[in-house]
């Protein structure tokens, strides 16, 4: 359990963030840029000071302004993973990964949580095998970030904060690392904070996520709630927004190259994945692509048609942010047999088709739509999209 | 290829120069690291002091020297009854007088150097289970290595060629404070002295040349090490 209830100026800007959340697996702190995500990191980490508050991980104060507490970084036992590797220029990746191990407190060598990582293990997990004799300066950005990761894991941390760590490097380098992430998280179980702005990592590797927006903390519960919540709409990203739902693989079409996946609200025809059948997948299906129909069409090239009642329509997205002109498109959500979607029609068509919640419409959903980078993983299997 | 009286010359000013750099490093070295990262009431009159010897005339740190440490001094006699230590005309406070002449230029290498570290990686070692002085020692110390090797260097070569502050403090003793640059100036107070003033020249100028090379190896090696 992390409590955070904190208040820091930083200039203009405000902190007060308060919210009380289970951390197992991976859980996202999600914001744009400039609500306040690393700073609120930094205060966790020991790097910043709050101006007021408390900070607690399962149960072990860290600061505490009123009975004066305040642990220095260095005895929080916090790993930290920065957006910047920050690989100590002057040691080989052998001994930078080992800096945090040598200063482990003597009393916490006999813990499960230092035994079960060693430079071995790490090693072979981020494959830095044939890395061990380089300097930093010699290694790519993806390799740096996954010094940094082992790094930090070798400090046996109750916790790992990750702030970004992926947001330095070009698509190509994110894929290499992006399964490192998951490895750790499905065979160490560490808990881990995961600070980004990019609903596609976050989609891959979380399981529940904490929404920050000008310095508070907004919203907090599993991916798939906060993703359907209108209110929070203008906060999840307007172009790439999109629901997340829960699907099994269901079945194989090998003449066409194509997988079924289900779900509450029926079955999604997608491009052939590599997870097998029976897996359970998370999906996100981006607003824009989704379209609706009174009825179901016919001589359609789109493949997924899904009955759905609307749920809610996004009024007030339909204005611009200072309430005057408005917006060509309005979000409306479906309710699928209990599962949410999302789709993004125009003002117009809205009004043609006399959208109105209770409304039943179908959903169609383009099968190329649904790509590599729309799929995550819930913890427990392994499982990679093909490349 | 020496003879006698240059060869004790040189091997004086080679261990002033010396004890000089390795007494005044430790000291230099905190001046600069509070110069570079520390905010303090004052901060301004120390930067001030710690430059002054660059902008006096040396006579005048000489003389101020002498009036501090000289036997009657109060400074000097505190050392004389405390620890025995005699600095007035002893080749020691010759050291004293170089150390005091190159404490600019040691504490501004190191100070840049300083401020050339990464913060970051400090905030990083943090995080990683060191506390400050282990952070300093094993990262921030490492970092600016090749700047304190500057400095000493830079120091090392600027207290060879005191002259003003030494002669006016410790005087010009053969054997005892008659440092290369003291030398050089008997001869030429001497008829006939010329040629032995002219080698003493000679030999500074190697020295200040090797001096000077190996401060641009360091500084080399230096951007090489930084460039992450």
């Amino acid at each position: 359990m992390l409590e955070i209830d904190v208040d820091k100026r930083l200039g203009d800007f405000r902190l007060d963030v308060k919210v009380d959340f289970e951390v197992s697996g991976i859980v996202a702190l999600f914001g744009r840029s400039g609500s306040g995500k690393t700073s609120l990191v930094n205060l966790l980490a020991g790097l910043l000071r709050p101006d007021r508050g408390r900070i607690a991980v399962d149960g072990r104060l860290l600061f505490d302004g009123a009975a004066r507490v305040d642990l220095p970084p260095e005895r929080r036992r916090l790993g930290y993973v920065f957006q910047d590797a920050r690989l100590f220029p002057h040691l080989d990746v052998r001994d930078n990964l080992l800096y945090g191990r040598r200063r482990v407190p003597r009393a916490e060598r006999a813990s499960d949580r230092f035994r079960q990582v060693d430079l071995e293990r790490v090693v072979a997990l981020l494959g830095l095998q044939a890395l061990l004799g380089r300097r930093p300066r010699d290694l790519s950005g993806g390799e740096k970030q996954r010094v940094a990761l082992g790094r930090a894991l070798l400090s046996a941390p109750s916790l790992l904060l990750m702030d970004e760590p992926l947001a330095a490097l070009d698509q190509a380098r994110k894929e290499e690392v992006l399964p490192f992430v998951e490895a750790l998280r499905d065979e160490l179980g560490i808990p881990i904070v995961y600070v980004s702005h990019s609903m596609d990592e976050i989609l891959r590797l979380a399981d529940s996520m904490v929404l920050l927006s000008e310095g508070r903390a907004v919203a907090y519960g599993p991916l798939e709630e906060l993703t359907s919540r209108l209110d929070l709409r203008p906060l999840t990203g307007r172009y790439e927004a999109g629901a997340v739902i829960s699907v099994t693989v269901a079945g194989l079409d090998l003449a066409y190259g194509l997988s079924e996946l289900r779900f509450a609200g029926g079955s999604l025809l997608v491009p052939r994945l590599s997870a097998p059948i029976g897996s359970r997948l998370r999906l996100r299906i981006r607003a824009r692509d989704v379209s609706l129909a009174l009825s179901p069409p016919g001589g359609l090239s789109i493949q997924n048609v899904l009955p759905a009642v609307v749920a809610d329509i996004g009024g007030e997205s339909g204005l611009s942010d200072d309430g005057g002109e408005a917006r060509p498109q309005v979000d409306v959500r479906l309710d699928l047999n209990g599962a949410a979607l999302w789709a993004r029609v125009t003002r117009r068509a809205l009004d043609e088709l006399q959208l109105a919640p209770g409304k039943a419409v179908y959903a169609l959903i383009k099968t190329s739509a649904i790509d590599r980078f729309s799929l995550g993983r819930p913890p427990g299997r392994r499982f990679l999209p093909p490349g | 290829m020496l003879d006698p009286a240059e060869l004790e010359a040189l091997l004086l000013s080679l261990r002033v120069g010396f004890w000089s750099v390795l007494c005044s490093l430790p000291v230099g070295l905190a001046a600069a690291w509070l110069l570079a990262r520390r905010e303090f009431p004052g901060k301004a009159l120390l930067d001030g002091l710690v430059h002054l010897p660059l902008v006096l005339p040396p006579v005048v740190v000489g003389y101020l020297l002498l009036l501090g440490f000289g036997r009657q001094g109060p400074l000097g006699a505190l050392l004389q009854d405390w620890f025995g230590v005699t600095l007035a005309f002893t080749w020691q406070g010759a050291a004293l007088a170089s150390a005091v002449m190159a404490f600019p230029l040691m504490v501004r290498a190191m100070r840049l150097s300083i401020e050339a570290v990464d913060r970051s990686l400090e905030a990083a070692a943090r995080t990683l289970g060191s506390g400050p002085l282990q952070v300093f020692a094993t990262v921030t110390l490492p970092l600016m290595a090749p700047g304190i090797l500057a400095g000493a260097i830079l120091g090392f070569a600027r207290s060879l060629g005191e002259f003003g502050a030494t002669i006016t403090f410790v005087s010009n003793i053969p054997g005892e404070t008659r440092t290369l640059p003291n030398a050089l100036y008997t001869y030429t107070q001497q008829i006939d002295g010329e040629g032995p003033a002219l080698r003493l020249a000679a030999i500074s100028i190697v020295l200040a040349l090797l001096a000077l090379a190996g401060s641009e190896l360091l500084a080399r090696r230096l951007k090489r090490r930084l460039a992450d």
